[in-house]
């Protein structure tokens, strides 16, 4: 009973980033109609921007991880909001383009922080009650989860009130729904894109934080191996949708954990990969936007 | 250009690519040694392998209008398969390379007919995901038959002479030719049949296709399980090519990408454009290594000199540039400068 | 003097010409309506004056070239579009969709809700839910929230009851008072009723234009420009 809790709630955890990711890639597709292949890299810069700065910062582990996270979410909000206006924008209606170009970044930025840091993992400041555990029902689950939890949880609580409330919010679920029509409406949408884009890149960077807390260390392929995840979180919640990828999200970690734990290690990814392939095979429009763009 | 003049050309190419490990020949910047020495045969054979595998991911990308994520699956096949029957079954290699071409066939038509059901994107995602299921595969390790992420080295004992060694280089040059000249000549035929005519019909307007009375299921699969049968076979020429074994690295998703980036490069559904992307990425991916170790290179200011060191950062950039100003790729700039060419009055026509 | 003024408009679609050479003016003030056989590119003339599809020629609106100009930028010039199949935001609600549509500091939602005043009562309700007749209020009530000297309206009535067509005519002739409306319209005895002047498309160019009772008390030439049933349902 206790390995089951532990094992449900490090699949919230691993679930908790997985929503991170997949949430700014949900609206980059639902909105714009680009496949990003270039989101797992706003992760990895996160995660170093954070690393690098938590080298130069004294203090203990907890201090180091606050300004780590400011890094992260500085430097993955810039880099995507630069990439959207420099690379994504011009681009405009060459849909094909715009993915390639996602592709070549995906590559060019590895590549470059390979360069710079070198393909090692690096140890990535925790404090020590993070890897401490809490006993819940017998069960020693150790602290990050609960820190990964409560992340995610209020970011889906901030983006649901920022789509709910704010006039861009607004303008992002109409947009989703019928991108020309709102256009048809005075509203000039490119500005709403780089939005999303700055916004897809804070979570995703939030996510190579939190990563980076989970595993202990961080290394180069850390975006690209989690960002499979993430499309097939996607592509499960639905695009453009935020409360299903949430739940799309925790439903992968979970099967995840369980399928590595009760059927054997490795298993849990098979099983969520060909979860993907199943679930695109019976509801292939789940992938095409509202609206033909 | 009369039909003998276009016949010429690629003729005269071949005779060429067949007589180089014959030329002492040395050729400063591009390549460390002369053109017959192992080192460079090693390289050049290496580039026509890649000139082949990324014609064959054009078949499917650039002439048929299928964005596959999960090219790289294939290659794999050939890749794992023959190094676990010559390594760890002990099967000679005409044993091993009959299977894995049977098993060539056999996955892509299981696969394909269950990835074609869907299109566009959701095609590209269900093929991302079994070439992922793939990779997970390999890194489980069942058995201990893939190595897991360390791969699997190759038993050369029942490799013929002929192959192994470095004093062979020229033969597994040889070999990798006879791929890019084998893969050319299978795309060119089957590109200009009439099954070859629906392919690029498809890739226009599939709608249109089914008017017509075409079911287009059937098509898209043989040029499926072609364009993935040719690929095992690269994975087959690959392994004797670098004689090493099987590693993960031909698993990853990366690895299909960086195919498509070679075709993008050289030109998506053009003739040429393929093999010369994929030659090209090739050489500049194991060239610019070198490059960032020059002296030169070590002087220059770290800011400048660590991205440089990268290969796949120049390549990925380059690709962005291309992509931008030049998306026909670089089959797309020899027309541009033909256009360039003609008289003024032809410049509105498009 | 003309308000607009389309000049030697053409459209391609995929391989098809869709539009070749359309010119024709639509005078200040009142409603011009836009006729013609189905498929004649009514609608795609006003996406090309709206901007949603590529196009060539010219559009100028009270002297202004609007065909050089992005969407978003012809629409704040002061054009409302009501477009075919109405185009309301399914997931939001009726006052999100007309919340949206605000551009200025004086949206003017009592003259909305004078014309339409169920969109009042389900101001919180979601637009998808609506039947087609309440949605096409919304659409209406969109272009008429800002005080748009152009509305550009496509087959308003299709689909509506014949109650519901009455209460759309009467909005028409509402909103006239206070735009200029181009309206494509299928049905003749709504045109009857709105409209002062017609123009006529056929194979993507005019073949008439001119005062509407004119044409509209002539059978044989409404049949010979529009057809049996004068394009009609």
């Amino acid at each position: 009973m206790s390995t089951f809790i532990l094992l449900t709630i490090t699949g919230v955890g691993l679930g908790a980033m997985y929503f991170l990711i997949a949430s700014g890639l949900s609206l980059i597709y639902g909105l714009m109609g680009v496949l990003n292949f270039a989101h797992g890299s706003f992760l990895t810069v996160g995660a170093y921007a954070a690393w690098e700065a938590s080298t130069h910062v004294g203090g203990g582990p907890g201090t180091k991880l606050v300004v780590a996270t400011l890094a992260a979410l500085a430097a993955g909000g810039l880099v995507a909001a630069l990439v959207e206006l420099l690379l994504i924008r011009p681009l405009y209606r060459r849909p094909i383009e715009q993915v390639l170009v996602t592709v070549g970044l995906a590559l060019a930025l590895g590549a470059l922080v390979e360069a710079i840091w070198g393909f090692d993992a690096r140890q990535f400041p925790v404090p020590s009650w993070l890897i401490d555990t809490t006993t819940i029902f017998g069960a020693h689950i150790p602290n990050d989860r609960f820190l990964e939890i409560a992340t995610a949880a209020i970011v889906l609580v901030g983006l649901t009130a920022f789509l709910r409330y704010t006039r861009y919010g607004l303008i992002i679920r109409a947009g989703v729904e019928n991108r020309a029509m709102v256009t048809a409406l005075g509203i000039d949408v490119r500005k709403a894109f780089t939005l999303v884009f700055a916004l897809g890149g804070l979570a995703a960077a939030l996510a190579g934080v939190l990563s980076g807390v989970y595993f202990g260390t961080i290394d180069p392929s850390r975006g690209t191996s989690l960002l499979i995840f993430a499309f097939i979180v996607v592509v499960i919640g639905g695009f453009g949708s935020i409360g299903g990828t949430a739940v799309a999200a925790v439903v992968v970690g979970l099967i995840q954990q369980y399928a590595n734990y009760y059927a054997s290690s490795g298993l849990g990814d098979l099983a969520v990969v060909l979860l993907l392939a199943v679930v695109l095979l019976l509801k292939p429009e789940g992938l095409s936007p509202k609206v033909a763009h | 250009m009369t039909r003998v003049a276009r016949l010429a050309v690629p003729l005269a190419l071949m005779a060429l690519l067949a007589l180089v490990p014959q030329l002492p020949l040395d050729i400063p910047v591009i390549f460390n040694g002369p053109l017959d020495s192992p080192g460079t045969l090693g390289l050049l054979a290496l580039c026509l392998l890649f000139a082949g595998v990324a014609l064959t991911y054009d078949l499917l990308f650039g002439f048929t209008g299928l964005l596959s994520f999960g090219h790289a699956l294939y290659f794999a096949l050939g890749v794992y398969l023959t190094t676990i029957a010559l390594t760890k079954w002990e099967w000679s290699l005409w044993q091993a390379v009959a299977v894995t071409a049977i098993a060539g066939i056999l996955v892509p038509l299981l696969l394909g007919a269950i990835s074609l059901r869907v299109g566009g994107i959701a095609f590209a995602m269900v093929t991302l995901a079994f070439a992922q299921a793939g990779q997970v595969l390999v890194q489980k390790n069942p058995d201990q038959l893939t190595g897991g992420e360390e791969g699997l080295g190759l038993n050369s004992d029942p490799l013929p002479d002929f192959f192994v060694g470095v004093l062979n280089a020229k033969n597994l040059y040889w070999l990798a030719l006879g791929y890019a000249i084998l893969v050319f000549l299978v795309v060119r035929s089957a590109v200009s049949s009439s099954p070859g005519h629906v392919w690029q019909a498809i890739r226009e307007n599939e709608r249109r296709v089914e008017v017509i009375g075409l079911r287009p299921f059937g098509f898209k699969l043989i040029a499926f399980v072609l364009a993935s049968f040719l690929c095992t076979l690269g994975g087959i020429v690959w392994l004797l090519v670098l004689g090493t074994g099987a590693s993960p690295q031909v698993t990853t998703a990366n690895f299909t990408l960086t195919l498509l980036v070679m075709v993008v490069i050289g030109g998506a559904g053009t003739r040429y454009g393929a093999l010369v992307g994929g030659f090209l990425y090739t050489l500049l991916d194991q060239r610019l290594g070198s490059l960032a170790g020059s002296s030169q290179v070590q002087d220059l200011p770290t800011i400048i000199r660590k991205p440089l060191s990268e290969p796949l950062f120049i390549l990925g950039t380059l690709f962005i540039l291309l992509v931008f100003f030049v998306p026909g790729g670089l089959a797309g700039l020899g027309r541009r400068v033909r256009l360039l060419r003609r008289p003024a009055g032809l410049e509105g026509a498009r | 003097m003309a308000l607009i003024a389309v000049d030697d408009l053409h459209v391609h679609l995929g391989e098809s010409h869709v539009l070749q050479g359309v010119s024709f003016e639509v005078p200040e003030g009142g409603v011009t309506a836009l006729l013609g056989r189905n498929g004649v590119g009514k609608t795609t003339t006003l996406r090309a004056m709206m901007g949603l599809v590529p196009r060539r020629g010219s559009v100028s609106l009270a002297g202004e070239e609007l065909n050089r100009l992005p969407t978003h930028a012809i629409v704040r010039r002061g054009v409302g579009y009501v477009p075919e199949d109405r185009e309301v935001f399914a997931g939001l609600t009726v006052e999100e969709n007309l919340r949206l549509a605000e551009r200025n500091g004086s949206p003017r939602y009592e003259l909305v809700y004078e014309l339409f005043p169920e969109l009042k009562t389900r101001a919180g309700q979601k637009a998808g839910t609506l039947s087609g007749g309440q949605q096409q209020m919304v659409a209406i009530a969109r272009a008429l929230l800002n005080d748009n000297p152009v509305l550009l309206v496509d087959e308003p009535t299709k689909g509506l009851a014949p109650l519901l067509v009455t209460e759309v005519a009467a909005a028409l002739e509402r909103a006239a008072q206070l735009a200029t409306v181009l309206l494509v319209e299928q049905n003749l005895a709504v045109v009857a009723r709105v409209a002062q002047q017609v123009v006529v498309l056929d194979s993507g160019r005019v073949v008439h234009a001119g005062g509407a009772n004119e044409l509209l008390g002539d059978p044989d030439r409404i049949r010979e420009l529009l057809g049996v049933h004068g394009g009609a349902h």
